[in-house]
């Protein structure tokens, strides 16, 4: 199966009962997939007349109690920012899948690239820390899109899927778990009464249950700054404590969050950061390279964001060197470079492409020969 | 029309809450948001089966106040988180509180594709001619030649007439009112809330801190009274010489056709095809 089809299948199995999209090279087999499937399931397909519409629309039947996705690529992605912000604002649980796709702009619809990682983390306007999940296979991807739609419910926020192109649009044998073995995670309900129930009422993990419209609670959210109830506030107070809560209860369960892949690193001298489908050639040029007896290990973040800043501190402390590919113009390099202070700057590689090709197995098997 | 007693507003606002509300001296909003709630109230609806969505904007800000299930969103936004919930629960009451800003400039690509899928959304718009929540820059329905901050020397453009414009997109229910015409406006919102598909109500209102200000129409009294005198019901328009006819708010139901609703049709293809192989 295709890695779109992958993510689509992923987002049924999760639960996923309500899609709303637009057209957009190269995600659109999702909407295509889940506009056959999601009726046959009694859940609701709707094609919105833009991305800005679609991210609304998903976080309006989230309110009311919907599992809602939606996939995108770059310059729907680009659209959908401020709808993002107000989710997360709002801690509305949703999910947007980004096939990433070259270029600022129109850029190269069909080619891939790596240029939205630090989109994901900054793109809205204002704090809002970000949870991005970002696979390297087709059943990965599988697996990732019900991760996503989990932690969306469990963490209240809208989770992002970093997708490359390459992984969208490719086809790989995949088998498929049986549902029994899926683990499902729907969001908590209140089991208060509506008169004492807040909107925002943390527990002692930072996570507070939802209500939907239409159960009897009658709350209101806005994209203010909010109390605990929901009501727009313009005290310092109230808004620090908005806006630290959005951010706590993602820093206080790192542990649940953060997915590390490391390989080969036990013995590494050299280490190979990098995350998606330019993992998959750093895996092959790590074989090549531990053939000719290189020390080379691989380090792939499966959650991007939140960084796994304490797994790659401690796993990159007894390295000489980290290579860092990626498909872009240097953006998770700055990441490696703020935490990996004991080395110097020609300690931290990049290897970056921006044409619409791959980077190769050989490209980074070359720069492993070179510095060791 | 049942009768219902003045105090019933109070049972429908968040008192307790966020008062005093945003809203100037003279503004309209709170006579628009008085007419909802009689008309919610005389229908006898449950109101946990109720949603008010917004944008941004004064009247945007009317979710805060009435205890309904209430959504303020994004700028110009409001129709389409409107249609997630209304896809979702189907059997929810959905009402969108908008301005001529939201809806119709930053917000018009939402209102004529929800027009034209039929939807069953019941928009209010409250047409007061200005970004009033900004300081008074010019909207598209800011008359030609009328000031605002940022057409200080008239209006060049032409304005929308919003109406129209939801009729052209397939709107099925479509209706003017001004702030002053209480009684017809709280019947125009009960029909379109009754009616099975997109309806929009265009309420005339008054900004009279800043359009009127800007316009020299007066305080507010003097802007009710021009609703008043420079209004004639759609009833009227065809016995009156044009020379009449020209330059009045048109005040009527211009439309109200069943069409098929798309929730409906939705749900008739979801049983279509609900047999097929998952």
């Amino acid at each position: 199966m295709q890695g779109n089809e992958a993510v689509a299948y992923g987002a049924l199995d999760a639960g996923v009962n309500f899609f709303a999209g637009y057209p957009i090279t190269p995600s659109t087999e999702v909407a295509e997939i889940l506009a056959a499937e999601l009726p046959k399931r009694g859940g609701v397909f709707v094609q919105m007349e833009d991305e800005i519409a679609s991210i609304c629309a998903i976080t309006g039947a989230s309110l009311a109690g919907a599992k809602a996705l939606t996939a995108t690529s770059g310059p729907g992605f680009s659209l959908m920012q401020e709808g993002i912000g107000f989710a997360k604002i709002t801690e509305t649980p949703c999910v947007v899948v980004n096939v990433q796709r070259l270029g600022p702009s129109t850029g190269m619809p069909t080619s891939p690239a790596q240029g939205d990682i630090m989109q994901a983390k900054w793109g809205s306007h204002g704090d809002s820390p970000s949870i991005v999940l970002y696979p390297d296979s087709v059943k990965e991807s599988y697996e990732l899109t019900i991760r996503a739609v989990n932690l969306a419910e469990k963490y209240r926020t809208c989770v992002i899927l970093l997708m490359d192109e390459v992984i969208g649009h490719m086809r790989e044998s995949v088998r498929l778990p049986d549902m029994a073995n899926v683990r499902v995670i729907n969001r908590i309900k209140p089991t208060v009464p509506p008169h004492w129930y807040k909107h925002y009422d943390e527990n002692q993990k930072y996570l507070s249950p939802l209500a939907s419209y239409g159960e009897g609670y009658r709350f209101h959210v806005t994209g203010l700054t909010h109390d605990a109830h929901g009501f727009p506030t313009n005290k310092s107070g109230e808004a620090a404590e908005m806006m630290e809560a959005c951010g706590r209860k993602i820093s206080y369960n790192m542990r649940d969050l953060v997915q590390i892949e490391s390989r080969d690193m036990e013995d590494a001298k050299i280490a190979i950061f990098t995350a998606g489908i330019t993992a998959r050639a750093a895996k092959a040029a790590i074989a090549m390279a531990r053939h000719e007896g290189i020390k080379v290990g691989l380090l792939r973040p499966l959650t991007i964001w939140p960084f796994p800043d304490d797994a790659v501190r401690k796993m990159l402390r007894d390295v000489d060197t980290v290579i860092v590919p990626e498909l872009n113009q240097g953006q998770m390099i700055h990441e490696i470079r703020r935490l990996t202070k004991d080395k110097s700057d020609g300690d931290v590689i990049p290897i970056q492409r921006v044409n619409g090709q791959l980077i190769t197995p050989n490209d980074i098997l070359r720069k492993i020969k070179e510095v060791c | 029309m049942a009768n219902i007693p003045q105090k019933i507003v109070h049972q429908y606002l968040r008192h307790d809450k966020k008062f005093p509300h945003v809203w100037c001296a003279g503004c309209s909003n709170g006579i628009v948001l008085g007419a909802i709630i009689r008309a919610i109230a005389s229908m006898n609806l449950n109101r946990d089966d109720i949603v008010m969505v917004s944008g941004i904007g004064c009247s945007s800000r009317m979710p805060v106040y009435i205890d309904l299930n209430t959504l303020h969103t994004l700028h110009g936004r409001s129709i389409a988180y409107a249609t997630g919930v209304k896809l979702h629960k189907p059997h929810m009451k959905v009402i969108v509180v908008t301005g001529d800003g939201d809806c119709t400039a930053i917000g018009g690509n939402h209102l004529i594709h929800a027009a034209r899928r039929n939807i069953d959304l019941t928009v209010i718009l409250i047409n007061n001619n200005i970004y009033g929540m900004t300081g008074g820059q010019c909207s598209p329905t800011t008359p030609h030649d009328a000031i605002a901050t940022t057409s200080p020397y008239g209006n060049i453009e032409p304005d929308f007439n919003i109406c129209n414009l939801a009729m052209g997109a397939g709107a099925s229910f479509v209706a003017r009112t001004t702030a002053f015409h209480v009684t017809e406006m709280q019947n125009y919102f009960q029909s379109a809330i009754e009616h099975p598909g997109f309806s929009l109500i265009e309420v005339v209102s008054a900004c009279p801190v800043i359009y009127g200000r800007l316009n020299k129409k007066g305080g507010a009294p003097q802007m009710m009274k021009e609703f008043r005198d420079n209004s004639i019901p759609l009833t009227a328009v065809d016995k009156l010489p044009p020379e009449k006819v020209a330059g009045k708010i048109q005040r009527g139901i211009l439309r109200k056709e069943i069409h098929p609703e798309f929730c409906s049709a939705y749900a008739d293809l979801v049983d279509r095809v609900k047999d097929k192989e998952v």
